[in-house]
């Protein structure tokens, strides 16, 4: 394990990463759109060897009182032990915590959802969003992988059919959710100095700092995360976000 | 576009800083950014509990942010949420790269962070209180971490918004800072901005937190430095023990962090 690490910091001095691959290459990515036909709406992405799914269920509840006339958006990360051997059974970590947060934000200050229009009746009854990403497989890169199977799954939601107070899931209608922009995420990391774009397991586990930038579809930046124990330069953070600006363009034609 | 408080965009909010505000704690610091109040105390490097957290090679510094349920309009629910566990995790990140934490195998240093009063900016200022907490509390440090957030309204980039600025602002974007090195070692970021201007959103937030880290410094020396009240105390009783709370735990570390001040 060591000896792997170091072979990952010493290539990563030079520029260079394990698979070969360019300092700012992403892995293959497939999305597959509505694996789930139980859930409103489903996505799953392969990024490299991670697998990740995002389902959306869709319920009825009240609104939050600071916000009488919208809908509810909630995201959850699930790592399940199936994932990795270092996932546990159990309350959800900091990693968990922070992924479904930051995927949270990207849709949120994207405004992907506009949430006014899932109101049902004001301050009695909105549409609730649930977002579920389960972890399949952790290879790297969770971040990125469960922000596209979120967004896509989104967009593939069909609502079901709505009788008073209850829903009759069972039975799903031809209306889809108020969805107004497609949030992309790119996380790098930072290895030797050296900035690395989609990092695989090998590199999160000796990366020195990680940053995620999530842009919407007309380039602005919606959402922003570091993280990771050492620090990043102004000049690297910059080098990040034109990266990020080029390399999420394409990424977006995979959400068309 | 005019703030509410009259500040200017790149004007902090009345900063006060106080270091060793609790005697129990090896290290602490009390920081006031406007209407936001923070406490941090610091403990140890002691033993690690649980096991398992135990770094063979370096300390672990356990970082916990918590909100008092009456600091907020409405009361906060005590206990964990996923918002404080978040904050914790990057408040940690961003002290970290600060600490010399290979100088204390196998030990934790015990970060607590109370939040008494919230109104906007609560984990830049638990970052600086921490800070000055660490260092008061004589662990070696390579600098003092500073904190501010930005934002943009209208066309001016502020600095350190407060609580109705942030209704109104396209993003918010908290940053943690090493004025020493250069580095940043928090970024976060929510909002809407184009490239160019979330760069000088960040341009902004570092020159905020360049400001307070001469604040951070200035509490530091009222603490610690020639003049201040314990140290006289000290000098002139000559005892050979130091006061209780002050040294204690790591008494080659606190003179480290006071021989820095002298340096500055």
């Amino acid at each position: 394990m060591i000896i792997q690490n170091q072979h990952v910091l010493n290539m990563a001095s030079k520029g260079q990463r394990i698979d070969n691959r360019g300092q700012d290459e992403y892995r293959e990515i497939d999305i597959e759109r509505n694996p789930v036909e139980k859930a409103e709406g489903s996505a799953k992405v392969t990024l490299g060897k991670t697998i990740v799914i995002a389902g959306i269920k869709m319920g009825i509840g009240k609104p939050f009182s600071d916000r009488p006339d919208e809908g509810v958006l909630m995201v959850n990360a699930e790592f399940s032990p199936i994932a990795s051997p270092n996932f546990e059974i159990g309350p959800p970590g900091d990693d968990a915590v922070e992924l479904a947060r930051v995927v949270d934000r990207g849709i949120r200050e994207s405004h992907a959802i506009d949430l006014r229009k899932l109101c049902i009746e004001k301050d009695e009854k909105v549409w609730m969003v649930n977002v579920d990403i389960h972890i399949i497989n952790h290879s790297g890169n969770l971040i990125d992988a469960s922000a596209m199977a979120s967004i896509a799954a989104l967009w593939e939601v069909r609502l079901p059919e709505l009788k008073g107070n209850e829903i009759n899931y069972d039975k799903k209608t031809s209306k889809r959710l108020p969805m107004t922009a497609k949030p992309v995420p790119v996380t790098f990391v930072k290895m030797e100095g050296n900035l690395f774009m989609d990092p695989g397991l090998e590199e999160e586990e000796v990366m020195e700092a990680r940053l995620t930038v999530t842009t919407r579809d007309n380039g602005n930046i919606v959402s922003l995360q570091k993280g990771g124990a050492k620090p990043f330069t102004q000049d690297e953070i910059e080098n990040a976000f034109a990266l990020a600006e080029k390399k999420t363009k394409e990424l977006r034609k995979l959400l068309n | 576009m005019k703030r509410k408080d009259k500040r200017k965009p790149g004007d902090l909010r009345s900063v006060e800083i106080k270091a060793g505000v609790i005697e129990q704690a090896d290290g602490s610091a009390m920081v006031k950014m406007g209407r936001t109040i923070a406490v941090a105390a610091v403990y140890g490097p002691r033993e690690m509990h649980p096991r398992r957290m135990r770094k063979s090679e370096r300390a672990f510094l356990k970082t916990t942010y918590r909100m008092a349920p009456f600091s907020t309009t409405d009361r906060c629910r005590p206990g964990r949420s996923r918002r404080s566990q978040e904050i914790s995790m990057v408040t940690r990140e961003a002290l970290e790269p600060a600490i010399f934490l290979e100088e204390f195998p196998k030990t934790g240093i015990y970060l607590f962070i109370e939040i008494i009063q919230a109104d906007a900016g609560t984990r830049t200022a638990g970052i600086n209180a921490a800070s000055v907490a660490l260092a008061d509390a004589g662990i070696p440090m390579r600098d003092l971490v500073a904190s501010v957030a930005a934002g943009k309204i209208g066309k001016d980039y502020f600095l350190d918004l407060e609580y109705k600025e942030e209704e109104e602002t396209a993003a918010d974007v908290p940053v943690a800072y090493m004025p020493r090195t250069k580095e940043i070692t928090l970024l976060q970021m929510d909002g809407d901005l184009s490239v160019k201007d979330m760069k000088g959103v960040l341009q902004t937030a570092i020159k905020g937190c360049e400001i307070m880290y001469e604040k951070q410094k200035q509490a530091l020396r009222e603490r610690w430095g020639p003049n201040a009240a314990d140290v006289k105390k000290e000098l002139k009783t000559k005892t050979a023990k130091p006061p209780s709370g002050t040294l204690r735990g790591t008494p080659s570390g606190a003179q480290a962090s006071t021989k820095t001040e002298k340096k500055r």
